[in-house]
């Protein structure tokens, strides 16, 4: 018998109350720890996916398309470069490296991303199976289309024109070109997990028809300079000052269009953070309206328990004692309703993740543990000490006889 | 045991209470008498050192209640006064048991199922030990009332009209257990009543005269 058991048995005593109060409290907890949850992993993921690239260079058109299509391959490419303005631009003293990439085609929704070794290099991607690509066609996949598809070393596949999700049945299928698995890499963490890789050669390869082209495997010597296209190019400066003389000169002197990854990814997030806020509004609103509620049956069990506290007082219980009480059992209340509602936040991310998953986005894992989850304990608790005050000091201030003398 | 001189209270300006003196002996048994609005259940509380008196000195066991604090005036009542109240009083969400380890452990004495189970078994409630108050006749919750009452050994009983609303069997029968009880832990039982039918049981009578 202590105040927590005693606390314990009066919730008991009340378990429709509690019950509604705990879960109010848990969604607005909850709702908070899924944001916290999705919005660092998300942030970490984009900020991992461009760390070390200084700018994206691709056709004309929205400079946050052009991140979003070829670093996080999310959207679809503003259009194509030429082969040979890239290779002049490759040649520009500013440029320390250049990573082409060239986008046409998916498979079952997963990208065929035509690149060179550098990409692989850059990621630090790490081969669990066979060897990086060496001729047209032949294709490394990511770690997580390896098990989401089923694929293995040797398969071969016919990849689908356009950029996969949403185009469905319409696809147009480039039959006579397959690609050939050669490789298979190991998780990275990053967009390289998502992607098939091959070479640059391959996407024009499996368009070689068009130019009656038949040794797929010489296609890049084969096919004329001024027919050669890329989707993107990832550019590493070779000096600070790049930064701020590379992406005007790019803009002014040629058809291409100069995107900041850093840039264009803090105003994505600016802008989803503006989504998030209002979330995290609506669940601070649901926290406030849980402390209101506990409140309120904490108020009238107090007027109900009038007679209970007067008892404990002849029994020998302090006002302090009796205002602990009740404050413990606000507190009680908050814990449960926290570690419910973090529990419940981290299921639902985990749930979220499966849902990115399907559609081939960026993924999410509930089972990590953050840190600033503590600060919504903390927060609870806070609420429910805050709700419990005046039922506690009303406790505190009960006059014993006159209350038994009622009774 | 108990003694009490120039004892005054009034509520609001309206004098309620006067007792020039009254002293007990230990282990004596007293009855308060007196009709309605005497002041019989403001005694007690004054006795129990719930309220404390306008003027006038109480004290019980050798403690003079005015020289102790809020905090240690809880304690001794906790641990040196047991109270049975009219309406009984038990805490609903609890069982039985807990009801009577919960008077242990607002005392601040230590927790002793050997010495509930006890106190339940001499009051003939010990089959009731998991039950909960509301599942008590009312005969049974009144047993419980003065277990917890007693489970720490007061030095002091005090009962407020134990007795109001019973037939004589059970009148009878509420007094029993009350002077046994006292005399099991050799306290001074002081039982406010007016109720006539106990009068005759007890030789020791106080009487609070009707305030004008």
């Amino acid at each position: 018998m202590n105040l927590a058991t005693v606390s314990l048995a009066y919730l008991r005593a009340r378990a429709l109350s509690t019950t509604l109060n705990v879960l109010l409290l848990a969604l607005g907890i909850a709702t908070i720890t899924l944001l916290l949850l999705a919005t660092s992993q998300l942030e970490e993921r984009m900020r991992r996916d461009a760390r070390g690239i200084d700018l994206v260079v691709g056709a004309k058109g929205s400079p946050m398309q052009i991140i979003l299509s070829s670093i996080y391959q999310l959207d679809v490419p503003t259009g194509n470069v030429s082969w040979k303005q890239a290779q002049e631009l490759a040649r520009h003293r500013m440029v320390k490296k250049v990573i082409p990439l060239a986008l046409a085609d998916n498979y079952r929704g997963y990208r065929v991303v035509g690149t060179n070794h550098d990409y692989v290099a850059h990621y630090n991607a790490r081969l669990a199976q066979g060897r990086l690509w060496q001729a047209p066609l032949e294709v490394v996949l990511g770690a997580e289309i390896v098990a989401q598809t089923g694929l293995a070393m040797g398969a071969t596949f016919i990849g689908a024109h356009g950029m996969g999700a949403g185009e469905g049945e319409g696809e147009v299928m480039h039959e006579t070109h397959s690609y050939r698995v050669v490789g298979v890499l190991a998780p990275t963490g990053t967009v390289v997990d998502r992607v098939v890789l091959t070479d640059v050669a391959s996407v024009w390869a499996v368009h070689a028809d068009q130019y009656d082209i038949k040794d797929v495997a010489r296609v890049a010597e084969l096919m004329p300079d001024d027919e050669k296209e890329l989707t993107a190019l990832l550019i590493q400066y070779a000096s600070p000052l790049a930064a701020a003389m590379l992406p005007r000169y790019i803009n002014q002197n040629s058809a291409m269009q100069a995107a900041s990854p850093a840039y264009e990814t803090a105003r994505l997030f600016t802008i989803i953070g503006v989504g998030v806020d209002v979330l995290r509004g609506f669940a601070l609103v649901l926290v406030l309206a849980a402390g209101l509620s506990v409140f309120i049956a904490l108020y009238n069990a107090l007027l109900e328990r009038r007679y209970d506290l007067a008892v404990m007082r002849t029994l020998g219980a302090s006002p302090g004692k009796l205002m602990a009480l009740m404050l413990f059992e606000g507190a009680l209340l908050a814990g449960i309703g926290a570690a419910l509602g973090i529990a419940l936040g981290h299921v639902l991310t985990e749930l979220l993740g499966f849902a990115f998953k399907a559609a081939k986005q960026v993924s999410v894992t509930g089972w990590v543990w953050m840190n600033a989850e503590l600060w919504l304990v903390v927060l609870a608790l806070g609420v429910g000490v805050v709700a419990a005050l005046l039922p506690a000091w009303r406790a505190y201030r009960t006059d014993i006889a006159s209350t038994l003398a009622r009774g | 045991m108990f003694v009490i001189s120039h004892l005054k209270h009034a509520y609001n300006g309206t004098e309620v209470l006067n007792v020039p003196a009254w002293e007990a002996g230990q282990g004596s048994h007293w009855l308060v008498l007196g009709p309605s609005g005497s002041g019989k259940t403001t005694m007690l509380h004054i006795l129990a050192g719930i309220l404390r008196p306008l003027s006038g000195q109480a004290s019980v066991a050798g403690q003079d209640f005015a020289a102790l604090g809020p905090a240690e005036l809880d304690r001794f009542r906790g641990r040196s006064i047991g109270i049975v109240l009219q309406r009984l009083h038990l805490i609903p969400s609890l069982t039985v048991m807990n009801n009577l380890l919960l008077a242990q452990y607002l005392a601040g004495l230590p927790q002793e199922g050997a010495r509930v189970r006890e106190v339940l078994t001499s009051l003939d409630v010990a089959d009731k030990a998991g039950a909960y108050p509301h599942e008590l006749s009312f005969g049974q919750a009144q047993r419980v009332a003065v277990a917890r009452a007693v489970v720490n050994r007061p030095k002091l009983l005090l009962a407020d009209e134990p007795t109001s609303n019973l037939d004589d069997a059970r009148c009878a029968q509420a007094y029993g257990l009350l002077e046994s009880q006292a005399r099991a832990c050799g306290a001074t039982l002081v039982i406010a009543t007016h109720d006539q039918r106990i009068k005759a049981r007890m030789s020791n009578h106080y009487e609070l005269k009707a305030q004008p």
